[in-house]
């Protein structure tokens, strides 16, 4: 029995050993953890739980390091973010500021878990990118609980401003709402009026189809069907042989990143534009291009917030954030995480105080954002920014005169068009909203993220920075 | 100080470092710790005293953390009920299994509780009220009993301390008791345990139900405590997880697999860092322990620490 | 039948040829050592890995591949029967089963770590490229082949298993080892050879998927609990079973 106790006692002593020195190396760094900021923030004493109240400030990358959307985001959304950190002087308001990183392996419980343990014991901070929507639903929650920022520069689900807005969330770049009005849009004006949806079967591929769906009944269209497939998917022969067997004008693919690439590549395969179908790639960034090339990709329309050759601002920028990432180009969610990053240290250096995240996003939307990527913008009472969206047609191998020179522009939407009406979301944070028909749904997601915050009612964030 | 004087010290000892845990250590780490302690038990309960290997242990775990997951978010029911709840589901799913499986033996029953895992795993994967990839969010943490909140990380610290010390004893119980006797002469020889008249598949069956429902009991404790029940919980992986642990920690023994959990636990955060180095880690250790370390680290340090004064007991 | 049910019969034939080869060489270890590898799912993909390696470093081609891949993971499951598994023979196949658990997590942890979790392409080869129409869908060649051969070798296996001196031999160390060492037999030999054609068979099947999916590190891990539901069902050992089930298996799943 001793012996028993002794051996159990010995093991915690090692354990809780060990949880303490991650005070200070701390962070779950993803990948080979290279080119992490140095901790120049001293962390005080063990398992530190409070909020930056130590000196620096600290912005964390939560992403995809190694699965399907790691092009388009992964290293390359570190790199931006440290663009905009050292753009800024390495120093915001007098104190120093640290980039670090870790991969939420598209998994929401991993993903809360890195979040959760950021936010309540490292001193994050901001959350930054996350391109995973039921990922980002959840570091969503933690944030408004913790009273931290997050700027959601990698997801699309329109319900990150829609019913599960929160005043602590950005929705940087992009959302389904935009893709479906862009890309959904100009497809069925163009001819394409029966759909056939393929979709990636998690919040994000839900989210799109759904708004999409509006899109297409709205303008006179009729979707035959639809089918799931779970998320990075290999194997797509026989969800293409449905769609092929519904005769659909359009392929409606509701996925993204390596499960696009695989559809469309597909599909080639099976020959499925013989027979007079057409693919539509809901959401492609410009890595899915490259990895497709321009004989499968050739005439692909697709929606996109950022392009690369846009103009000379994002030439520009462009370069130098190519000779840094394996001379790739950046894709619109690397992007906003740049100007993301640099939008929010302006707002903190206006607000003068990181750590109550309410506050800074409020200043967020005070300032009227300008960067070279984006251009003029703003951000509405939902947490959405709002620039404009471009519709861009994908070159054939022809047309193609340089190395990245992958689109053509069709047509700019501008930016009060590009987003859904904020009134009409049905965010909770927008007066005069109209009630969604789940309330329910708003409500509880912010009764429930009450959780670790211990405020009460709509006690405004007292920097609850969880000392106790 | 007589022998029994020396345990109580002991103990209290313990009782005290644990309960001063969560100001040293962040409560988190420590909760999810303790959940996956408490897991392994279970599923020690089962392997080590049975002698029944199970691979699908993972869907006790995570059917249990949706079934809380669920009644805490949408019937808001608070943590203790909605945890009982996971355990109810999980014994009775457990009830189902083991009444199918019991009837197999060794690699047999290993790979129909697989089956039976992967089955589970694909129904939580395709019903909607499971969210699917999206799992469960939002999982309030609620008030115990209606009264303390468990929103504060060191409430709901001595919560699952609590809970994981009673699931532990409750255990230890079983094992340390007529029933447990039976269930080790049947690890040992079924055939005799059978000829002395003795239910054989009566009492596997309790012991698999048990098993199921300790876990469920783990599961859904980990499900409020992160706030969320996702598919990994039920996937086969978290299933070979628990027999990492258990292997690794010492089958057979009470402490063995809390041991090993710390361990497994432990090594996934302290190595986060070095991203995939984790399951090299993880697959070595598995290949190593089952080739020279059979006995788990727990198991080996009993054959090699002579004991003292302790009193005759069948295992440590 | 319309063209939707005949063309997702076509293709639960082709993942069919996935199942039955891999439970094939599964039930034939099994069926000898009465241990479930685990490993079977991480030998697939080695195949798969091997297969690109040449193609990216040594320039081999897929025909290349397809001789050399399993005659390498073949050797290679060898020398793991005679370094480790064979040291567990005396205890409960149990053991063996986490062994061969704890392998797969190894091996597909290192290779995770070295290429990331997503997949290197691996091009379909010239002279099976482009796609036939077969009315009722329009089939890629490539496909076409991966059927062919995979019930080629099923069939040239089964034959050799329940026909030959050699499959007999099996057979009876299957039954009796004890008994067939009497009659001079080195059983242990035995052994190590049946892990190795199964690893062999395995790199086959791997080789034959990677043009069709990625070369993924975690290409093997999903596959091969189906596999398993497979071999279950067919009949623990059972040869003929197990290619009937992995067959019908890929049927229905196309169905649902």
């Amino acid at each position: 029995m001793v012996r028993r106790i002794a051996i159990l006692t010995l093991t915690s002593a090692l354990a809780l050993a060990c949880n303490k020195d991650k005070g200070e190396g701390g962070g779950e760094k993803g990948g080979e953890g290279k080119g992490e900021g140095k901790v120049t923030a001293e962390t005080g004493t063990a398992g530190e739980k409070s909020g930056a109240g130590a000196a620096g400030i600290r912005i964390g990358v939560l992403t995809d390091m190694s699965g399907l959307y790691a092009d388009l985001s992964g290293e390359g959304s570190v790199e931006a973010a440290k663009m905009a950190v050292e753009e800024a002087g390495g120093k915001v308001a007098g104190k120093t500021i640290e980039v670090i990183s870790a991969d939420h392996r598209n998994k929401p419980d991993v993903g809360s878990a890195v979040a959760r343990r950021w936010l309540e014991n490292e001193g994050v901070d901001v959350i930054v990118d996350v391109p995973t929507s039921s990922v980002a639903l959840a570091v969503n929650e933690l944030t408004r609980a913790q009273n931290k920022v997050f700027i959601a520069s990698g997801p699309a689900s329109a319900d990150l401003t829609g019913k599960a807005c929160s005043p602590n969330t950005v929705h940087w770049t992009y959302d389904t709402w935009a893709l479906a009005n862009g890309t959904g849009g100009e497809v069925v004006r163009s001819g394409g009026k029966t759909w056939f949806f393929i979709t990636a079967d998690y919040a994000f591929g839900q989210a799109l189809e759904r708004d999409v769906t509006k899109v297409v009944t709205e303008a006179g269209g009729k979707v035959l069907g639809g089918v799931k497939h779970p998320l990075n998917n290999t194997d797509f022969s026989s969800f293409l042989m449905q769609a092929q067997g519904s005769k659909a004008q359009v392929i409606g693919l509701a996925n993204a990143g390596g499960d696009t690439i695989n559809t469309i590549k597909q599909a080639a395969e099976f020959g499925l534009g013989k027979s007079g179908q057409k693919l539509a790639g809901l959401l492609v960034f410009i890595s899915d291009v490259h990895a497709l090339g321009l004989d499968v990709a050739g005439g692909l329309m697709l929606t996109t917030a950022f392009y690369w050759d846009h103009d000379d601002g994002t030439r520009e920028w462009s370069k130098k954030f190519a000779a840094r990432h394996d001379g790739k180009m950046p894709t619109m969610v690397q992007a906003g995480v740049y100007a993301g990053v640099r939008h929010y240290l302006k707002a903190v250096a206006e607000a003068g105080d990181e750590s109550d995240g309410r506050k800074v996003v409020e200043a967020m939307k005070k300032i009227p954002t300008d960067d070279p990527l984006f251009g003029k913008g703003t951000i509405d009472a939902n947490g959405r920014k709002r620039h404009p969206v471009y519709l861009y047609q994908v070159k054939t191998k022809d047309e193609s005169k340089a190395p990245w020179d992958y689109y053509k522009l069709v047509r700019e939407i501008p930016a009060d068009q590009a987003f859904n009406d904020p009134a009409k979301t049905g965010c909770s944070l927008v007066a005069g909203a109209a009630a969604p028909a789940d309330a329910k749904g708003a409500a509880d997601a912010k009764g429930d993220a009450k959780g670790a915050a211990d405020a009460k009612g709509d006690a405004k964030g007292d920097a609850k920075s969880g000392t106790k | 100080m007589t022998s029994a004087g020396r345990q109580r010290i002991a103990l209290l000892v313990a009782v005290v470092l644990l309960c001063a845990a969560p100001y040293v250590a962040y409560p988190i780490f420590l909760m999810k710790v303790m959940c996956f302690a408490l897991f392994a038990c279970a599923f020690n309960l089962l392997l080590g005293y049975a002698g029944l290997l199970s691979f699908g242990h993972a869907m006790f775990f995570g059917v249990a953390g949706y079934a809380s997951a669920h009644a805490a978010k949408v019937w808001g029911l608070t943590p203790e009920l909605s945890i009982g709840f996971g355990v109810l589901v999980a014994a009775a799913l457990g009830a189902v299994v083991g009444r199918l499986a019991i009837r197999l033996a060794g690699i047999y029953f290993a790979m129909i509780t697989l089956a039976f895992a992967q089955m589970i795993y694909f129904y939580c994967l395709q019903t909607p009220f499971t969210g699917g990839e999206n799992g469960i969010q939002a999982v309030p943490r609620g008030k115990l009993l209606g009264l303390i909140s468990l929103a504060d990380n060191y409430s709901l610290y001595y919560f699952v301390l609590a809970v994981t010390l009673g699931g532990i004893a409750v255990t230890y119980r079983a094992v340390h008791s007529p029933f447990g006797e039976v269930l080790a002469a049947i690890r040992e020889n079924e055939p005799r345990a059978v000829s002395l008249g003795y239910h054989t598949d009566h009492h596997k069956l309790i012991a698999f139900v048990l098993s199921a429902a300790l876990s469920g009991l783990a599961g859904g404790t980990k499900a409020i405590v992160f706030q969320l029940a996702s598919l990994t919980d039920v996937q086969w992986p978290t299933s070979g997880e628990v027999v990492l642990m258990t292997l690794v920690g010492g089958i057979g023994t009470i402490t063995g697999p809390l041991v090993g959990a710390t361990l497994v636990v432990m090594s996934e955060d302290l190595l986060a860092s070095l991203g995939g180095w984790i399951s090299v880690i993880q697959g070595f250790f598995f290949v190593l322990c089952v080739l020279l370390f059979r006995r788990g680290i727990v198991g080996s340090l009993a054959h090699w620490w002579p004991r003292r004064s302790s009193p005759p007991s069948s295992s440590s | 039948m319309s063209s939707v049910v005949l063309s997702q019969l076509l293709l639960g034939l082709i993942n069919g040829s996935f199942y039955a080869l891999l439970s094939l060489g599964l039930a034939l270890i099994f069926g000898l050592m009465k241990i479930v590898n685990f490993a079977h799912g991480a030998l697939y993909m080695l195949g798969a890995l091997l297969a690109w390696l040449m193609l990216e470093k040594l320039g081999l081609g897929y025909g290349w591949a397809l001789l050399l891949s399993p005659l390498v993971i073949g050797g290679l499951s060898a020398l793991v029967e005679i370094g480790l598994i064979r040291r567990l023979r005396h205890l409960d196949p149990l053991y063996g089963l986490l062994l061969t658990f704890g392998l797969a997590l190894l091996i597909q942890a290192l290779a995770v770590m070295k290429y990331g979790t997503s997949g290197q392409p691996y091009p379909v080869p010239k002279f099976l490229v482009g796609a036939d129409n077969l009315g009722f869908m329009i089939l890629p060649r490539y496909r076409m082949w991966v059927i062919t051969a995979s019930i080629v070798v099923c069939l040239a296996v089964w034959a050799v298993i329940e026909k030959t001196r050699l499959g007999s031999t099996l057979r009876a160390a299957a039954e009796n080892p004890r008994l067939l060492e009497a009659f001079g037999v080195s059983v242990p030999r035995l052994v190590t050879a049946t892990y190795a054609f199964g690893g062999a068979l395995a790199a086959f099947a791997g080789v034959l998927a990677a043009p069709m999916q990625q070369v993924r590190p975690l290409m093997g891990v999903d596959i091969i609990i189906v596999v398993f539901a497979v071999v279950t069902v067919g009949g623990l050992g059972s040869i003929g079973g197990s290619i009937i089930t992995g067959f019908a298996l890929g049927i229905a799943e196309g169905f649902t």
